[in-house]
């Protein structure tokens, strides 16, 4: 079982990888076109001393940004989750909120608070990925079966004990879904800040200086570690839903 | 405890203006004593089990538990749905334990655990404590569901159609279960259903109700004493109950319509 979870991957990522290669050797494109596979290793391998500590640059801010992206999200899924008013409210608010573009609010921020980068980058992430949270999370709440307070209800329970003891945990599985986009989208959000507003730091700051020098396998390599890092992350997210909701996981 | 309703009244607000429920029903169930009702779908059943658990104020009239007006939640109720509504996350022995947890905070987990299992020996399913409710059946789900409504020794039990979303042979397997825990624990029992023949096999009497709004049209006092088998099903006298609880039923729905 296990083994299957890890080698399965694995297969399907060495296949998808021949099949890049191939592709850009049939068509016979150059490298400023199209890299391949085999042109990454040695970018990786030029700037390995960058591409650690700018990763690390891009992933604590990620975290950060998106454990905050927690809190913001729960806050407003708890109000919108336990009031009809607070929902018909804040509803429209944060559609048109999520609607516009982030990498227009990007300078904005970036005006807002000059020389906070790390702030900034975190603002930015918390932007980006609050909203699926929020909106989960009220929707769990919202369509929680009336039985399920009744038994507590009727035995004069308090608000507060029945969201821990019954709201919040049946809402997790819907949260850690919600988790896994937000982790994503998260990573969306440093990498604007980065790129839009370079501050020399971040994997986003390589993949301009990429460009700047016409770098185009540095490029693709950043890509590529990007979706490293963000594969790494979802699976954190993974770990964390099986621990605390793997009871909705059913075999 | 003894129940009792007086005069109750209660009305539904709708945007289409105010659906009466209710209307000056009175009745009472004497200490220990173990009351079926039935009636017509939608004729406002479910709305007595939530005026007596005090989930819901009447709008006229007075329920008393022991003599006292009930005006909100008490602990000294339990209640079962149709829906056993277990918590996924939970093992059958903590979803047994969630009432203790609520009304005796105080006492330690060793005596809450003592008096789950204590409970769950009489239902039959003290191999499957450790087991989460996705791994049991419907009418293991609906036996756990029943420790968990008399786990912490309430004064009155209400059981809202427990039964019936079950096959037939689980259902009268849980009418076993229901009576051997009706003579182990001492409450005083509510019982709606749809199931005529539940009724008299649980109950010491069935009240029919109205169409809606309800008021009580019929009542009948079971006399099959305290030792029932399945076989006092089938004896002429308990035939001829079913015949005259139908009756009532087809006037009851022809007051609906």
């Amino acid at each position: 079982m296990n083994y299957n979870k890890i080698t399965i991957p694995l297969i399907s990522l060495l296949i998808f990888c021949l099949f890049w290669e191939w592709i850009v050797w049939f068509n016979g494109w150059p490298n400023y076109k199209m890299a391949s596979p085999s042109d990454l290793w040695p970018a990786f391998w030029k700037f390995r001393w960058l591409f650690l500590s700018y990763g690390w640059d891009t992933l604590w801010r990620t975290v950060i940004g998106l454990s905050l992206s927690i809190v913001v999200g729960l806050g407003f899924g708890v109000i919108m989750g336990f009031s009809k008013t607070m929902r018909i409210a804040l509803y429209p608010l944060l559609v048109g909120f999520n609607a516009i573009p982030k990498a227009t609010v990007v300078p904005v921020i970036a005006l807002m608070f000059v020389g906070f980068h790390d702030m900034n980058t975190i603002l930015i992430v918390i932007l980006i990925s609050f909203f699926p949270i929020a909106v989960s999370i009220s929707i769990g709440l919202s369509t929680l079966e009336p039985e399920y307070k009744d038994i507590l209800l009727s035995l004069g329970a308090t608000k507060f004990e029945i969201f821990y003891k019954i709201a919040l945990p049946k809402t997790l599985p819907e949260f850690f879904g919600a988790l896994k986009v937000s982790a994503t989208l998260a990573f969306i959000g440093t990498n604007l800040m980065e790129i839009i507003e370079p501050h020399g730091k971040g994997l986003g700051h390589l993949f301009d200086s990429g460009k700047i020098s016409a770098d185009y396998p540095l490029m693709f390599a950043v890509l590529i570690a990007l979706a490293l890092l963000g594969i790494f992350l979802y699976y954190i997210v993974v770990m964390f839903e099986s621990i605390f909701a793997g009871w909705a996981e059913r075999n | 405890m003894h129940i009792e309703l007086r005069n109750v009244s209660h009305e539904f607000t709708l945007e289409a203006g105010s659906l009466p429920v209710l209307k000056d029903l009175s009745f009472s169930v004497p200490k220990g004593r173990f009351t079926a009702i039935v009636g017509p779908s939608g004729c406002g059943k479910s709305t007595i089990t939530r005026l007596v658990s005090g989930l819901l104020k009447s709008k006229k009239g007075e329920v008393l538990i022991s003599k006292e007006v009930v005006k909100s939640p008490r602990s000294t109720v339990g209640m079962a749905f149709q829906n056993p509504v277990l918590l996924e996350w939970r093992n059958i022995l903590d979803n047994v334990i969630l009432p203790l947890e609520i009304v005796s905070k105080n006492i330690s987990r060793e005596t809450k655990i003592k008096r789950a299992r204590e409970l769950l020996n009489l239902v039959g399913l003290a191999e499957f404590e450790k087991s989460k409710p996705s791994e049991l059946s419907g009418g293991m789900k609906q036996r756990a569901s029943l420790c968990r409504s008399l786990v912490h020794k309430p004064e009155v039990l209400i059981l809202d159609e427990p039964f019936g979303a079950l096959d037939a042979f689980t259902r009268e397997d849980l009418w076993q279960t229901m009576l051997t825990l009706k003579k182990q624990e001492s409450f005083t029992c509510i019982l709606i259903t749809h199931d005529l023949r539940e009724a008299i096999f649980l109950a010491d009497q069935v009240l029919v109700l109205s169409g809606r709004p309800a008021s009580l049209q019929f009542q009948l006092d079971v006399k099959l004493g305290d030792d029932r088998k399945l076989d006092d099903l089938y004896t002429n006298e308990t035939t001829k109950s079913l015949a005259i609880l139908r009756k009532q039923i087809e006037i009851a729905q022809k007051s609906m319509m």
